[in-house]
């Protein structure tokens, strides 16, 4: 998430004092933009080591973990937030690490590229897998092992028992309520654990 | 610009008022040996505490004058520009009582008695170093430490410290180290211990009186403490099955070299040990040995609360850098793990870097660029509140 209209975007969803999770914190630019325009307290979890230094630098909590061991290290509802910003589409445990998600937080906050965007829809019409600002990979060498759509998450979301309390899409630093599955490139979703999950 | 603290000199404080021990017992009448390097600054506040492990010492860093390869066992991480930058640190290196390098110890004589202390040198812990510690840090009037660092045993007193003494550090960093030893870890401690005690030359720890040292139980404790600081990988690349004096030979050929002796050193791996043995039962106090494999065996904060150790941690105030290296097996990455749900638990601030390392336990004490990058970005940050 380098955009950083994205980024307030996002952030207006973490109420303010909020003890956050942020999974897959990257260089923890979100954390500490929490921290300082939020007041935010929490932890980010990163597995590369560039990534945990520029935490450090940053004087953001971070913790070291692979997230395909899960979240063993947290408690059931020991956040108000948890955050999966660009990060459900490099896990191969995608499902378990949503119901983690749902375990741990009060609400959750997932965010991914938006795979049914028009642009990539084009892209396939014309017989390519789209390469785009949001997907710059080429397909044999793109980190995304999960490609998906907006309308995608929200059957996973229903069928993990996850209780949408908000959802929309983002374009060019905007967010997009009407027809977001078709007109933005990021999904944002905002959830909770329903009562039967 | 890196470079080393330069020449040091150990000092030492008596303390007459006696310090009272876990076991019961007390020490009375005792000195520590100290080094310091940087500067105190005005307002006191840029102390660091520097805890050693197993066979270190208050000798940290920089060199001693007129000796040759005298670094201090951490000279790596400290100096001025180095990660724990003594140009903004205070840096305090302190050897802990019971040891042999200059603090009240085994080998010195006993106050009441007149003769070396040995085997009836009181049980120590780490809790007992660590109010010792706090001590030297009274008498030289620094209320709060900047940090207090350690790797090992020494990483456990720096827990130790965050549990006792909980507003006398704003950080805590623990590496290499675990909220207790594990039945594994024990049992090599006890083997090293049974080497040492059973050694004829032992005498019961008054070896003193007879002129002697048990040389060869402490040539099997060094030689089974080596094995355990290394990996299995770190050990294969180093020593291989490569056949000693014979480079990489390969041994499967008609002209092997092999002596066909069971007593012989036949490989580089046998050679190393015996070295690493001889040399340590030299310079190293079997006493000691057995006090300090001891601390490590006891050390066990959640005892007290039921081994619970989430609640052996609500008293802990400071922040946390905890680090361990993948490929340590004597103080696994999970036991690390485990500290930080702990801290996790009670909503602490805690950061924990899990670094890649082939080394084993020994990768503490070596200057992986992951690791030293990781703790120069923490002090920087604590140099940063400090001014």
């Amino acid at each position: 998430m380098s955009d950083r209209k994205d980024m307030a975007l996002i952030a207006e969803l973490v109420p303010k004092g909020s003890r956050v999770l942020d999974l897959g914190c990257g260089d923890g630019e979100f954390l500490a933009f929490l921290r300082d325009h939020r007041q935010c307290t929490g932890y980010g979890i990163e597995i590369a080591d560039a990534n945990v230094l520029a935490c450090t630098q940053r004087g953001v909590n971070v913790i070291q973990l692979n997230l395909e061991e899960g979240l063993a290290l947290f408690e059931d509802q020991s956040f108000d937030v948890v955050l999966q910003l660009d990060t459900l589409q490099h896990l191969r445990n995608t499902e378990k690490m949503l119901r983690e998600t749902a375990r741990v937080g009060r609400t959750g906050i997932v965010s991914f590229p938006n795979f049914a965007h028009w642009p990539n829809r084009l892209h396939v019409i014309k017989g390519r897998m789209p390469i785009t600002k949001v997907l710059p990979y080429q397909w044999y060498d793109t980190p995304n092992i999960r490609v998906a759509t907006f309308a995608d998450f929200e059957v996973l979301a229903r069928r993990d028992g996850l209780r949408i309390l908000d959802a929309f899409g983002i374009q060019s630093g905007a967010p997009v309520r009407r027809w977001p599955n078709l007109r933005a490139s990021v999904a944002v979703f905002r959830f909770e654990r329903g009562a039967a999950g | 610009m890196t470079s080393s603290v330069g020449h040091v000199t150990p000092q030492s404080l008596h303390f007459a008022e006696a310090l009272p021990l876990q076991s019961g017992a007390q020490l009375r009448d005792y000195t520590l040996v100290y080094e310091t390097y940087g500067t105190l600054n005005a307002a006191r506040s840029n102390a660091v505490l520097v805890c050693h492990a197993l066979n270190a010492s208050h000798h940290v860093a920089g060199t001693y004058e007129g000796q040759a390869k005298s670094e201090g066992w951490w000279d790596n991480l400290i100096g001025p520009g180095k990660p724990l930058d003594t140009n903004r640190f205070f840096v305090i290196g302190v050897n802990n009582p019971g040891s042999c390098f200059g603090s009240t110890g085994p080998m010195q004589i006993h106050p009441d008695t007149g003769v070396p202390y040995g085997a009836d040198f009181p049980v120590v812990t780490v809790e007992d170093w660590v109010d010792a510690q706090a001590r030297l840090c009274d008498a030289l009037c620094i209320e709060q430490l900047a940090a207090v660092l350690g790797g090992s045993l020494g990483g456990m007193q720096a827990l130790s410290w965050s549990l006792r003494f909980p507003d006398r550090l704003r950080h805590c960093i623990a590496v290499a180290t675990a909220p207790n030893l594990s039945a594994q870890n024990i049992a090599f401690n006890e083997v090293a211990r049974r080497a040492i005690i059973t050694d004829p030359d032992f005498h019961e720890g008054h070896f003193y009186a007879h002129n002697t040292l048990p040389r060869r139980g402490l040539r099997v404790a060094r030689m089974i403490g080596h094995i355990t600081y290394l990996s299995d990988d770190a050990m294969e690349a180093k020593f291989g099955r490569r056949i000693r004096g014979h480079g990489s030979l390969p041994v499967d050929t008609g002209n092997t070299g092999l002596a066909y002796s069971t007593q012989a050193i036949e490989f580089e791996i046998e050679s190393y040990l015996r070295h690493q043995g001889d040399k340590f039962s030299e310079y190293f106090d079997a006493n000691t040995y057995l006090l300090i494999t001891r601390a490590l065996d006891y050390f066990d904060p959640a005892r007290a609360f039921g081994g619970d150790l989430t609640a052996a941690f609500a008293a802990a105030v400071c922040k946390f850098l905890v680090i361990s290296f993948t490929t340590d097996w004597r103080f696994a990455p999970q036991r690390s793990r485990e500290i930080v749900k702990a801290l996790v638990d009670h909503k602490r601030d805690v950061s924990y870097a899990e670094i890649a390392a082939p080394h084993g336990h020994d990768a503490f004490l070596l200057d992986d660029p992951r690791y030293h990058g990781v703790l120069r970005a923490y002090f920087d940050n604590i140099a940063k509140e400090a001014a």
